[in-house]
């Protein structure tokens, strides 16, 4: 299969040929350097997406952070490849191991997107930390019963005093 | 062939529509983003490392055959399909547009009720949803998470404690949940409510946008309803705030479809009787004008004006009559004249039906 001409790393995917007054030239592109390189995708949508308005947000970033801005432009996932200009320019991430990668450049834009939230808080798989599932289930809970007590369902209550002994039990276990 | 049975079978279980609150709520949806730690994102993987994702998906359902809960699950290659078949699959909801134009190595596992649609190689490399008819979100939400879970018995997923669920782009991180609600609301939009609710839905961290329809423009009076926020807040929060919203959407609707009748009667009855008239002689008819009319029709139905008409007609008749599906039905593709001609023509024959049914 034949490489890109660019990063000479993933397979091109993008075969086109652009003619130019005259001059004829050919192009072999993976679409990762593609959108890179701002080439349009035929069949693709174009119009003003999300990306751009990621990209955006993270153009705010100041560039003091860890030497110049040069050499963040350059900073690389050593997992996928994928370049902080090229995640920058897209808004995508490359693997899950980018998100290590540019984690402290990462923190500014999901506090953007996401109202201010930077942690997780919700379902953790089962296989890999079942502990830690308790506890948020445990916090959750306590959450709920502060409010029935609030808005004086104690039926619910009682049932929700009920649950987070049960929790509390399996969490001693631990 | 089954394959064919998805493409071929208009209707999914969902639209033919039941279910709480019916009258107003078309559908309840959740969707989950996933991905393989090990595996670089579709976007950046190889075709080869796409594959190997779908190998490993169609490894679990041959293993689960007979998984009872879930019933028989398929597993669907889009390059096994042409781009109408693939057309139709979008008009369905079964697919996105990007999975049946764009991704590489896309594929769909689907259910025999098709309220179960798994799309891999998609912008992530899972993505499980689960629709059911009306106002189900906990429902949705119960089977997406069973079936995430039994996924993740033989899957590693991206998961990070801090950051949760790791997705392709950062507007799905943390639970990597969306849950939508889609809504019929005819008589909000005809008594101009909706420019008052839309920012204060929107302020609630909630997005709503017409489902049908470029840009702001709902097509006929349909909305969905979804949460943005996916990080910082558990999935139970996130759908009991979008199922909070939604409940006082439906009262406001039924508060204004009372209103409407009690203060105009006659108009209203009018509007509705004439679309009526329309779809029921029409000879050629664009889709934006169908829609319009199919939600007038629809508000006559739940109003109890047009007792001879089934309620499902609404979401029977806006997926029948979209272009991929009036042309698979042709066995053919169309123009767009064509297309306005066929689309009369399959609208009066349902309605006629209806009425020989009585």
């Amino acid at each position: 299969m034949m490489q890109c001409q660019e990063c000479g790393q993933r397979p091109a995917t993008l075969h086109f040929t652009k003619i130019i007054n005259g001059q004829k030239n050919e192009y072999h592109l993976c679409e990762v350097c593609a959108k890179d390189k701002g080439e349009v995708l035929p069949g693709l949508n174009n119009s003003f997406s999300i990306h751009n308005l990621l990209s955006g947000l993270l153009s705010f970033e100041p560039s003091g952070v860890g030497g110049g801005a040069a050499q963040i432009q350059t900073q690389r996932c050593d997992r996928c490849g994928l370049t902080y200009s090229q995640f920058s320019k897209s808004g995508f991430f490359g693997c899950a191991h980018c998100y290590e990668v540019f984690g402290q450049r990462v923190e500014p834009l999901l506090r953007k997107v996401h109202s201010g939230n930077v942690i997780h808080h919700g379902k953790i798989p089962r296989r890999s930390g079942s502990r830690l599932q308790l506890k948020r289930e445990l916090e959750y809970k306590k959450k709920q019963l502060k409010r029935a007590v609030e808005q004086e369902e104690f039926e619910l209550a009682a049932r929700l005093r009920d649950e987070i002994r049960a929790l509390e039990k399996q969490w001693s276990n631990f | 062939m089954s394959l064919n049975r998805f493409i071929s079978r208009a209707l999914s279980d969902w639209m033919k529509g039941g279910g709480p609150e019916a009258d107003i709520v078309i559908s309840s949806r959740i969707r989950l983003a996933r991905n393989l730690m090990d595996t670089p994102f579709p976007w950046v993987a190889t075709k080869e490392q796409l594959e190997t994702v779908i190998s490993k998906l169609a490894a679990i359902i041959e293993k689960s055959k007979n998984n009872e809960a879930l019933g028989r699950l398929e597993l669907i290659r889009m390059d096994r399909l042409n781009s109408l078949e693939r057309q139709v699959l979008v008009e369905k909801h079964l697919i996105s547009p990007h999975l049946a134009n764009e991704a590489r190595a896309g594929a769909v596992i689907l259910s025999q009720n098709e309220s179960i649609s798994i799309m891999i190689n998609e912008e992530d490399h899972l993505r499980i949803q689960c629709l059911f008819p009306g106002f189900q979100l906990e429902e949705a939400w119960n089977q997406a998470n069973s079936i995430d879970d039994w996924l993740e018995i033989n899957l590693d997923y991206a998961f990070d404690e801090k950051r949760g669920y790791l997705t392709t782009c950062s507007t799905n991180v943390g639970t990597g949940l969306r849950a939508s609600v889609v809504v019929h609301l005819p008589a909000l939009v005809m008594t101009k409510q909706m420019n008052r609710i839309l920012p204060a839905i929107n302020q609630l961290g909630l997005v709503v946008r017409g489902i049908y329809g470029e840009g702001s423009e709902a097509l006929g009076n349909i909305f969905q309803i979804s949460n943005q926020i996916t990080l910082g807040r558990s999935e139970q929060e996130i759908i009991e705030d979008l199922r909070n919203v939604a409940k006082q959407l439906i009262d406001q609707e039924r508060k204004a479809r009372q209103r409407l009748m009690e203060s105009s009667r006659i108009m209203v009855e009018d509007k509705i009787f004439r679309s009526y008239g329309i779809l029921s002689q029409a000879r050629v008819i664009e889709s934006k004008e169908a829609m319009q009319r199919i939600s007038d029709v629809r508000l006559g139905i739940d109003l109890g004006l047009l007792p001879g008409v089934s309620a499902t007609i609404l979401n029977e008749l806006i997926v029948l009559t979209q272009p991929g599906f009036l042309q698979q039905y042709a066995g053919q593709m169309l123009s767009p004249e064509e297309r306005d001609i066929r689309r009369a023509k399959l609208i009066r024959e349902r309605l006629a039906e209806q009425m020989d049914l009585n």
